[in-house]
């Protein structure tokens, strides 16, 4: 029965995209409804389309595959591909989305690359992970937009609260979400920086979110690098503090990309461009701070992250309660940009390698390029046009950035 | 009547200890002090409605529940058990039909293979002896220990759990209907084979009724054992399902719907149960 309704939605949406009225926009919007999104989706998209029908009626080619399984994982970084679905923002663009909630890194890994996910929400390391065949066979995996800047901490312990100097964290144990995540290259940076070492002066544990919060309280770790909003979580559970945002190790680093394979991209590329587009503009609503409000209110809910609200709005907002009585200021505490910058990609090649997890000889700047797919987003940015919440790209995709101090090298200096 | 009697006792001390259970409960989770070396500073309004403390804020659980924040949580799931608000927002009673389903699906599956296939093991000793180093080795097996393997190679979350489920209940009722053929009494087939009765009708009017007590007693334990698995592989796989559902509300680390899930749990496995051992008395016979 659904499956008669899915291709029936698919073909509709194929026929009323190929015409190029501007109402049509809206007529798909309506279909899309009725396989099954919900009621509040309905009426976003129809307001959306409503609003900005007549000026994307140009862009909008038709899309080879309409119905989209699309996996996320409950955390703040997916922001993004949530509210492209509960803003219309994929209906604008004739898509269909499907979001699947995934339980885990392992999972969406495997989902993805079985083909049972035509996208999903990816770490930013593991396009790179996967592509080189880092812990599971070797495939074609592109991050087609990033998601997230920022948002993670390192929370710990109530108990440590007189320890905070990371150079008295000899024999820790802390949390981290997955190998290949940003979460455990910047622990890493960061107890390296403070003249530890990751792998034999601390124990690192790969716990999913919600367990780091039960063995935090627990006393089975000491603290976690872990996603939002699950930092605030512990804080406001009382069980824990944020030591520090990953914003202040470095701000600006990617967190979760949005990723698909590359066959998936060679078989349907106009749907591939559709779903940039539509994460751009997700990702530039997002990152209008007078959004995150509306945001955190949408994201509370069960079918997404299932949190409190007020747990949410301070990962989003950064104005938070530290956890040690102090409300905290931090507007950078999270951030959303679309663009999978070349200089982001090599930084986590080079530390893939700095831990061992990569070991062959590679062509860093080749696989960038290969891998993280810049030049298409700035290309898709530009036929969606100026959006007020969007930064523009750093020409040449090669921002310089500082991680702990350091600035990372340009694409000239490629001694890495 | 001293049974009469006897079962009323009984009655009695379960609801005694039902009382005792929960007052412990109540008695374990009775609000503390806060223990937090940072408690929540009094002055600061800002900051205890951001821990969401405030006289304006949510009150929110910390640790285990209570007895009344549970039945708080319980109310909120079941006053609306098959509500639908797309696919990752579905209520309790669709998440345990779909649980169900699964188990139906691939229990019903490990039925069709293990009771055939037990009547071929039970009837020859050379099959029975030829497989049984494979059904020693397969039957430990932790259900959760397929699930790589299985989403390896059958590439599919939903079709995954229904074979876990089917991996791990075939063998109680293939071994059980193995033992229960080869055990029929020799006499009732002789009689069988003197009165020159077919093959067929030995299989389906002597084998089966006389097998038919063991095979339940196989049946049974295989829904126990489905009914456990199911929880797990739907933790992993997700996506509907009670299992998904204990998943979601851990992920809230909402211990409350959590503790709400155990019992259904709980319940509808006893149901389950139930009805096997009606089936069994009426199957049962007095040599």
């Amino acid at each position: 029965m659904k499956r008669f309704f899915s291709s029936k939605t698919a073909e509709s949406a194929l026929r009323c995209d190929a015409e190029t009225e501007p109402f049509t926009a809206c007529s798909c919007g309506i279909m899309h409804f009725s396989s099954g999104l919900g009621r509040r989706g309905f009426l976003g998209g129809l307001a959306a389309a409503g609003i900005s029908g007549t000026a994307h009626a140009n862009s909008v080619v038709p899309v080879e595959k309409a119905e989209l399984k699309v996996g996320f994982v409950p955390i703040s970084c997916a922001a993004p591909l949530i509210m492209a679905v509960a803003k219309g923002f994929f209906q604008e663009e004739g898509l269909n989305v499907h979001l699947q909630k995934i339980a885990g890194w392992a999972l969406v890994r495997d989902r993805l690359l079985n083909g049972e996910l035509d996208a999903s929400q990816l770490l930013a390391p593991m396009p790179i992970s996967l592509s080189l065949g880092l812990g599971s066979a070797a495939q074609p995996v592109r991050a087609i937009t990033m998601q997230n800047i920022n948002g993670q901490a390192i929370t710990l312990a109530l108990k440590h609260h007189n320890r905070r100097d990371p150079r008295d964290w000899k024999g820790m144990t802390f949390a981290i979400p997955f190998e290949y995540s940003m979460h455990n290259l910047l622990l890493r940076d960061y107890l390296a920086h403070y003249g530890l070492d990751p792998d034999h002066d601390v124990t690192l544990r790969i716990t999913s979110p919600p367990d780091m919060v039960a063995n935090l309280r627990a006393g089975n770790i000491d603290g976690f690098l872990g996603p939002d909003p699950f930092n605030q979580r512990a804080v406001y559970e009382q069980i824990g503090f944020i030591q520090t945002l990953t914003a202040q190790i470095w701000d600006g680093h990617p967190c979760c990309a949005f990723g698909m394979t590359q066959p998936f991209i060679d078989a349907y590329p106009n749907t591939y461009s559709a779903l940039q587009r539509a994460m751009i503009r997700a990702a530039a609503w997002m990152n209008a701070p007078e959004n995150r409000l509306e945001a955190a209110r949408i994201m509370a809910q069960p079918a997404y992250l299932n949190q409190p609200e007020i747990v949410i709005r301070q990962s989003l907002t950064g104005h938070y309660a530290d956890g040690l009585g102090v409300v905290q200021d931090n507007p950078h505490r999270a951030g959303y940009s679309p663009y999978p910058y070349y200089s982001m990609a090599m930084w986590i090649e080079s530390q893939l390698r700095r831990w061992g997890y990569l070991q062959r000889p590679t062509d860093a700047l080749k696989l960038a390029r290969e891998i993280y797919l810049f030049d298409d987003v700035v290309q898709q940015a530009r036929v969606v046009g100026p959006l007020s919440g969007l930064q523009d790209p750093v020409a040449g995709g090669f921002p310089e950035f500082s991680v702990l101090g350091q600035t990372f090298p340009r694409a000239g200096g490629q001694a890495l | 009547m001293n049974s009469f009697s006897e079962t009323l006792r009984a009655w009695g001390l379960t609801a005694f200890l039902c009382v005792l259970l929960l007052a412990g409960w109540y008695i374990a989770t009775f609000p503390a002090a806060s223990h937090s070396p940072y408690g929540i500073p009094d002055g600061n309004a800002e900051y205890q409605a951001l821990m969401g403390h405030g006289p304006n804020a949510a009150s929110h659980s910390e640790g285990f529940p209570t007895p009344k924040q549970f039945l708080d949580a319980a109310w909120i799931q079941l006053r609306e058990p098959f509500h639908d608000r797309g696919p990752n927002d579905r209520g309790i009673g669709w998440q345990l039909g779909a649980s169900l389903l699964r188990v139906a699906l691939g229990y019903g599956l490990a039925v069709l293979v293990a009771v055939p296939g037990g009547f071929i093991i039970g009837l020859s000793p050379l099959i029975r002896r030829a497989l049984d180093p494979f059904i020693q080795i397969l039957r430990p097996i932790s259900p959760l220990a397929w699930m790589p393997i299985a989403l390896y190679t059958i590439r599919n979350a939903e079709e995954c759990g229904i074979f876990v489920i089917f991996i791990c209940s075939l063998w109680p009722v293939l071994i059980n209907t193995a033992f229960g053929v080869a055990a029929v009494r020799r006499d009732w087939l002789n009689v069988a084979k003197t009165l020159e009765v077919v093959w067929w009708r030995q299989i389906f009017l002597v084998l089966l009724p006389a097998a038919a007590p063991t095979i339940i007693t196989g049946m049974r334990v295989g829904l126990g054992i489905a009914w456990l698995a199911i929880v797990a592989a739907e933790m992993l796989v997700g996506g509907s399902g009670i299992g998904y559902f204990v998943w979601n509300q851990w992920n809230n680390l909402s211990i409350a719907n959590v503790l709400l899930a155990v019992l259904m749990i709980g319940i509808t496995g006893m149901v389950l149960d139930l009805l096997f051992g009606f089936i069994q008395r009426r199957l049962t016979y007095v040599e």
